[in-house]
């Protein structure tokens, strides 16, 4: 079984290296190769299990609860380089242009 | 005996008879961290500073007569697996992402323990975002096993289990997804509880594979374990999958005997594969259950041959889903920082989720997910719990597995079908390899029959000492 990995890798927005992207490959497939067994299994008609525990729907009521304060929030923001300075802006985080890339 | 070597319950009559302070014990823990963390890496982040106004705090609420039934755990040192959100303390999740990030809300299990009273001390390593059998995937380093310094101590949860068997702490809170409690205890000889799915709330925690990870504590004992259970379960309304069956009062019910317990041996778990004196060990477990009364019943679980298979679709779909949160910009380093293990269940996630793969990927896993859950039903229709070893060989080399993913994969065998089965299993110390490491063993019960676990361990913990020897540090 082989496996694009450039292919998974941009799905999932991994940046990897042309090494990496060997060695992955290798082992992803051993890994494929096995888990492939589970075509051996009769599976006609079983449902698939998602919650083990049975439960459905489980809601609250639709009322207003506090919230963490916005400082707060934009806390772990990461820094832009050389000072202190977190990457946010006007109470926003900051993130960087992704249309021209495109 | 020297404080830090304490269970829960012996820390408790020696705080209540005011034979040390709070903030005594919380040194002499914190002492043997420094001495021996160097060594064994158990720890990520020691949160000395901290520690020490918490454990104060008690001491004062303790002289001012504050209640053990309020607070039972009252001035009582812990650590925490590095998964859990911790308010203003550093939480890594073992990973090199998160190396700098502060959480801004607790965890629940985190609060429900500090409102409980207990003390902070540190947050212990573990494979980065849970994803490892050897603690050798986190980007902070390998935990030594206490035993065996060249050996692994166990993953994912390997740190905690080191820090209680080498006495680092007086007792831990793991996280189990496929594993990662009972393992490292097997490896580590400490007991640890998976909980049933759903039992122990996961909100702040920091999640793996949300429909199979499990939250539960590791300890010195079963009665600590029973204790600690009672605090921590219990309906969450931040977790919409926690229970609102009521949790029961572990403690107090464990002098219930285990008379007439008919205890199932499933053929798969005891075929090729289980080493020999793995094998000894259990059987001698299951003789001493015999003796205090219970019944054997041979029994199959069919769907064993395809766990590995079927968790290893789930579980790396599941955390491609929940590791895509990490782009750092809300928090944490970019996708850059993701170690090899991590990006590798991103990518088998990713390409099982992927279009014109799904189908034969993750929804075929989710049906043979059923009929794992079904064969556990049926086996429990012919017997009350379920005896088999944790991990088919002692504690293995660092180094050794490695650099082949697969072969650390297959040690899971007998772990991850209760996480897909989201049935509880406790894991016990039972006896020692001719090579002095450690082996353990699981009674597996149906969903929510934890007393019964712990009954049952509790049984088993009176005639065997085994529990009680020490790594020799």
């Amino acid at each position: 079984m082989k496996i694009d990995v450039g292919h998974a890798a941009k799905l999932a927005n991994l940046p990897l290296s042309e090494e990496e992207k060997r060695k992955f490959g290798k082992q992803l497939s051993s890994i494929l190769d096995y888990v492939n067994k589970l075509g051996e299994v009769d599976t006609k008609d079983v449902e698939p299990t998602s919650q083990v525990t049975g439960l459905e729907n489980v809601t609250r009521e639709d009322v207003v609860t506090p919230s963490l304060p916005q400082e707060e929030v934009l806390k772990n923001a990461p820094s832009t380089g050389s000072g202190q300075a977190k990457s946010t802006h006007n109470g926003f985080f900051k993130v960087p242009a992704i249309l021209e890339s495109h | 005996m020297k404080l830090n070597e304490l269970t829960i319950k012996q820390a408790r009559e020696g705080l209540r008879a005011k034979k040390f302070s709070s903030v005594e014990l919380t040194k002499t823990c914190l002492e043997r961290i420094k001495k021996l963390n160097p060594q064994i890496n158990a720890f990520i982040t020691v949160c000395e500073e901290e520690a020490f106004a918490v454990a104060k705090r008690a001491d004062i609420l303790a002289s001012q007569g504050e209640t053990w039934e309020a607070k039972p755990l009252l001035g009582i040192p812990f650590s925490m697996k590095d998964v859990y959100s911790t308010k203003g303390i550093r939480t890594t999740a073992g990973s090199k992402v998160l190396e700098n990030y502060y959480p801004v809300y607790n965890a629940t299990v985190y609060q429900r323990l500090i409102d409980a009273g207990a003390v902070l001390i540190g947050k212990t390593n573990c494979d980065a975002w849970g994803h490892g059998a050897s603690t050798e995937n986190s980007d902070f380093g390998a935990v030594k096993n206490p035993w065996d310094m060249e050996r692994v101590a166990g993953g994912s949860s390997g740190g905690e289990a080191a820090a209680i068997s080498s006495d680092m702490t007086i007792f831990g809170i793991g996280e189990d997804t496929g594993g990662s409690i009972r393992l490292p205890s097997s490896f580590c000889s400490t007991a640890g509880l998976k909980v049933t799915y759903g039992r122990v709330s996961r909100y702040g925690a920091i999640a793996y594979a949300s429909s199979l990870d499990s939250m539960g504590p590791m300890a010195k004992s079963v009665e600590d374990l029973a204790l600690l259970l009672s605090i921590i379960a219990g309906k969450d309304d931040k977790d919409a999958t926690s229970s609102s069956k009521e949790a029961a009062d572990y403690v107090n019910s464990l002098k219930k005997g285990t008379k007439g317990l008919k205890i199932g041996l499933p053929k798969e778990f005891y075929g090729q594969g289980l080493d020999g004196e793995v094998k000894e060990a259990i059987m001698a477990v299951v003789k001493t259950l015999e003796k205090q009364g219970a019944q054997i019943v041979d029994i199959s679980i069919p769907s064993t041959e395809y766990g590995i298979a079927t968790y290893y679709i789930i579980a790396p779909s599941e955390t491609s889903s929940n590791l895509a949160r990490y782009d750092g910009i809300r928090f944490g380093n970019g996708r850059e920082a993701f170690g090899d293990e991590a990006k590798r269940r991103i990518m088998l996630g990713t390409y099982a989720l992927s279009a014109g793969y799904y189908d034969q990927y993750y929804l075929k896993a989710q049906k043979v997910r059923t009929l794992v859950k079904q064969d556990f039903e049926k086996a429990f229709t012919q017997c009350d719990v379920i005896i088999g070893p944790v991990s088919p060989t002692p504690p293995f080399k660092i180094g050794e597995k490695v650099n082949d993913p697969l072969q650390m994969y297959l040690v899971d065998v007998y772990t991850v079908l209760i996480n897909l089965a989201g049935v509880p299993s406790l894991a016990l110390p039972c006896g020692f390899s001719n090579a002095g490491l450690p082996v353990g063993f699981q009674v597996i019960g149906p969903q929510f029959s934890e007393q019964l676990l712990l009954n049952i361990g509790s049984q088993y913990e009176k005639v065997n000492e085994r529990h009680k020897r020490k790594p020799n540090l």
